[in-house]
């Protein structure tokens, strides 16, 4: 019985949100039928560029390839004294389309998305807002017939083929590893170039390949605890130096060099400088640097003197500085002389660097 | 007089679970530098024009979709006292076989629609039914079983989705399976909206809305007004009185998991059959383990359930919204964990209320017994941290 007045109270309750939503939607439709229907996007823009910027998993603070994008848009605001709004996804990252049509609707141009993953909300947004520019980082958007939209690419594979030679290099055991967050083509890539580059240096090296989660399970980029046990098997197996491509997994991979006295090779970004803690500084032999944002920055700066032309790719690799090692902390200065003379061979074509394991 | 009271039983648990949440929420926000009420306007603020509320309206209620059916499937097993944590796994597996055969076979619009549904159904039924079949043969707790079928599922929807369902292009990004064709799409409820004079939302409002209604009401007849939800229902709140007068305990068991499983199947088809028509590595997650604080918050009715899922996409939808006003997005997340967490507290505290008022009333001893009403009862298995199933009152209060 007194379930029944619960009920009715709950009966209640949704009665009185659906008026109250009805409501809404009435004074919705009340205020503005006179102007403002269509995009209310570029509003609000006298020639002053806005950007906006929209995350991938992990959103800012990941110390790696968001932050690399945020670092990229907020150079180019600052050198064009411009406004920046970046927006993270929720949780499950569900709403990555909301993310841009509230970048969009506040009147945000250029906007960028940072992750190939914003594929299908791209697709679904940009053609509502045809007078903004997008850009998307690590996925094509030439066959997609978005031409207000520009695909920001990099050869991981080039990057991780010099990471390799490095790994190839210092090894003591002849043993290295590869830690991938994700089992995707992206992240083979990096994986590819590993593995070609450090088999140049020396055919019979040992390379062990772990993912944290397969393919479908995007929860790799941001497990640091999984990469932590993965890694530190590699360095108990005899691996002494593993590369990660893992996103916001990477600590882990750190932090198990660390407690095994091993080392790593961190990736996006200069992690030595990004890591924040001395010890930990200490294991990281080199960065394959994606320089996400040289690409943001430079896109944004020919999207303000009008050069973004929309529905073409845009390739960062070695010969455009979009790929590099890092060499901070000084570890691999003695070897320098022989990485770079694999960089240009790679940029000549003499070697060619193919992107599937 | 009797009745006024009764009101206020059943009204003080939400009431006190939102006086703590606002309270804690609020001081977390001023800790954080944030203005509580400029935090709340941004909330209620759904855009300056027809078109933008109506998207973020839609985007509301896309989102409460799955949420409900995911609480619907984990409060059918707690109301038979089974907690079904396997519910994640579940909705991935069936997903991504649902989007693999409906892509497979060609059949006239509605009849595919229906196909996607029935497997999706099967598959998420069955999935739970292991979970069944291990707790009635070997005692294996549910808890458990259902927890490590949640990792076997993922990497069997893994191996699915990247190998005899796959449809992309081999180095793409996202791997997805094969396109469903346009027969297995569900419309989307856009015309209705245009129907009432309002704008066309940036997003289509899922048709599978109505599915979602209708598994709603169903599920609530089914455990309220049939024989066999209040075996059910007696289950959950005490199960060896529930054997006592004949209900069959195993049966029960396989039973009510092979229907929370099956909803729970349904959990991914409103994303799938309305808007990506394909099973992908980006495949929304983790909506299984949402589905436990919805039928939680929710008090396991359907009703509860749906309030409590539009309550949830609500504050998802103004994670965006608050981070383009400077406010960070984790207030969403701190909102729903207070809330979470308050109703379970609030719960408790009012079970603590009318079992003292039924002492009382008993020691002025006027002959009123205390009743135990199933019909009003949250039932939660013992050791989920959920309040105890049974909420005594006295019916009639003391009064002559």
């Amino acid at each position: 019985m007194r379930g029944a007045r619960m009920r009715k109270a709950g009966l209640r309750a949704a009665a009185l949100l659906t008026a109250g939503s009805l409501a809404l939607a009435g004074c919705a439709s009340d205020d503005s039928d006179s102007d403002s229907s269509g995009s209310g996007s570029s509003g609000g823009g006298d020639g002053d560029v806005k950007i906006g910027l929209a995350y991938d998993t992990g959103g800012r603070g990941d110390k790696s390839f968001n932050d690399s994008a945020y670092a990229g848009a907020s150079a180019a605001a600052e050198s064009l004294g411009a406004e920046l709004q970046d927006l993270s996804p929720n949780a499950d990252a569900s709403n990555r389309a909301d993310l841009l049509t509230q970048l969009a609707d506040d009147g945000f141009n250029p906007i960028i998305a940072v992750g190939f993953a914003y594929a299908d909300a791209l697709a679904e947004v940009a053609p509502q807002y045809p007078d903004v520019s997008f850009a998307i980082v690590d996925s094509a958007v030439d066959g997609t017939g978005l031409d207000n939209a520009t695909g920001l690419l990099f050869a991981a594979e080039q990057g991780s083929f010099l990471g390799g030679v490095a790994a190839a290099l210092k090894t003591e055991t002849d043993h290295i590893g590869f830690v991938g967050g994700v089992d995707v083509p992206l992240i083979q890539t990096f994986q590819a170039g590993y593995e070609q580059g450090a088999r140049a240096v020396n055919p019979d090296i040992v390379i062990d390949v772990q993912y944290i989660s397969p393919a479908g399970d995007f929860s790799g980029f941001n497990a640091p605890e999984k990469a932590t046990d993965i890694a530190g098997a590699m360095y108990a197996n005899g691996a002494d130096i593993v590369y990660h491509a893992a996103g916001g997994s990477g600590q882990g991979v750190f932090e198990a060099a660390a407690a095994a006295g091993g080392l790593a090779i961190g990736v996006d970004s200069d992690q030595y400088e990004t890591v924040g803690d001395a010890a930990l500084q200490q294991v990281i032999l080199t960065s394959v640097l994606k320089r996400v944002d040289v690409a943001v920055q430079s896109f944004i700066e020919d999207f303000e003197s009008g050069d973004v032309e929309g529905g073409t790719d845009i390739v960062n690799d070695l010969s455009t500085e979009g790929m590099e090692l890092s060499t901070s902390g000084g570890f691999i200065d003695d070897i320098q002389a022989q990485i770079d003379d694999y960089r240009q061979q790679i940029i000549d074509g003499d070697i060619e660097v193919s992107s599937t394991p | 007089m009797t009745v006024v009271r009764r009101i206020g039983t059943a009204l003080i648990a939400p009431l006190i679970a939102i006086v703590i949440a606002v309270v804690i929420s609020a001081g977390v926000m001023l800790i954080l530098g944030v203005d509580p009420l400029e935090a709340l306007s941004v909330m209620f603020d759904f855009g300056d024009d027809p078109v933008q509320q109506i998207t973020s309206m839609v985007t509301v209620l896309n989102r409460a979709v799955p949420l409900f059916l995911a609480g619907i499937a984990v409060a059918i097993a707690f109301r038979a006292g089974l907690f079904n944590i396997g519910v994640e796994g579940q909705y991935r597996l069936a997903t991504v076989v649902a989007a693999g055969i409906g892509a497979m076979v060609t059949l006239p619009a509605p009849l595919h629609v229906v196909l996607v549904m029935v497997v999706a159904m099967t598959v998420g039924g069955i999935w739970a039914g292991i979970v069944a079949v291990l707790k009635v043969t070997r005692g294996v707790s549910e808890v458990i079983s259902s927890i490590m079928l949640n990792t076997i599922a993922l990497g069997l929807a893994s191996f699915l989705l990247t190998g005899p369902f796959l449809g992309s292009e081999p180095g793409a990004s996202i791997i997805r399976t094969e396109t469903l064709p346009e027969s297995a799409w569900m419309p989307s409820l856009d015309g209705l909206l245009g129907g009432l004079g309002l704008e066309l939302p940036r997003r289509p409002l899922y048709g599978f809305l109505v599915i979602a209604v209708v598994i709603g009401v169903v599920a609530w007849v089914v455990l309220q007004r049939t024989r066999f939800g209040f075996d059910l229902r007696a289950s959950g709140l005490n199960a060896s009185a529930a054997s006592a007068s004949g209900v069959d305990a195993k049966r029960m068991v396989l039973k009510t998991m092979l229907i929370s499983g099956a909803v729970a199947g349904l959990i991914g088809l409103p994303d799938l059959l309305g808007r990506n028509h394909n099973y992908n590595t980006d495949f929304t997650s983790g909506l299984g383990f949402l589905g436990i604080a919805v039928a939680l918050l929710g008090r396991n009715s359907p009703i509860g359930i749906a309030v409590a899922a539009l309550f949830y996409a609500f504050l998802d939808r103004a994670s965006a919204p608050l981070q383009a006003a400077d406010i960070p997005s984790t207030v969403v997340q701190i909102m729903q964990g207070t809330i979470l967490l308050a109703v379970v507290v609030a719960n408790e505290l009012a079970r603590r209320l009318a079992r003292r008022r039924a002492e009382q009333a008993n020691r002025q001893g006027d002959g009123a017994p205390p009743v135990i009403d199933p019909g009003a009862a949250t039932a939660q298995p013992a050791g989920v941290g959920g309040p105890a199933p049974a909420t005594a009152t006295t019916d009639g209060g003391g009064t002559p």
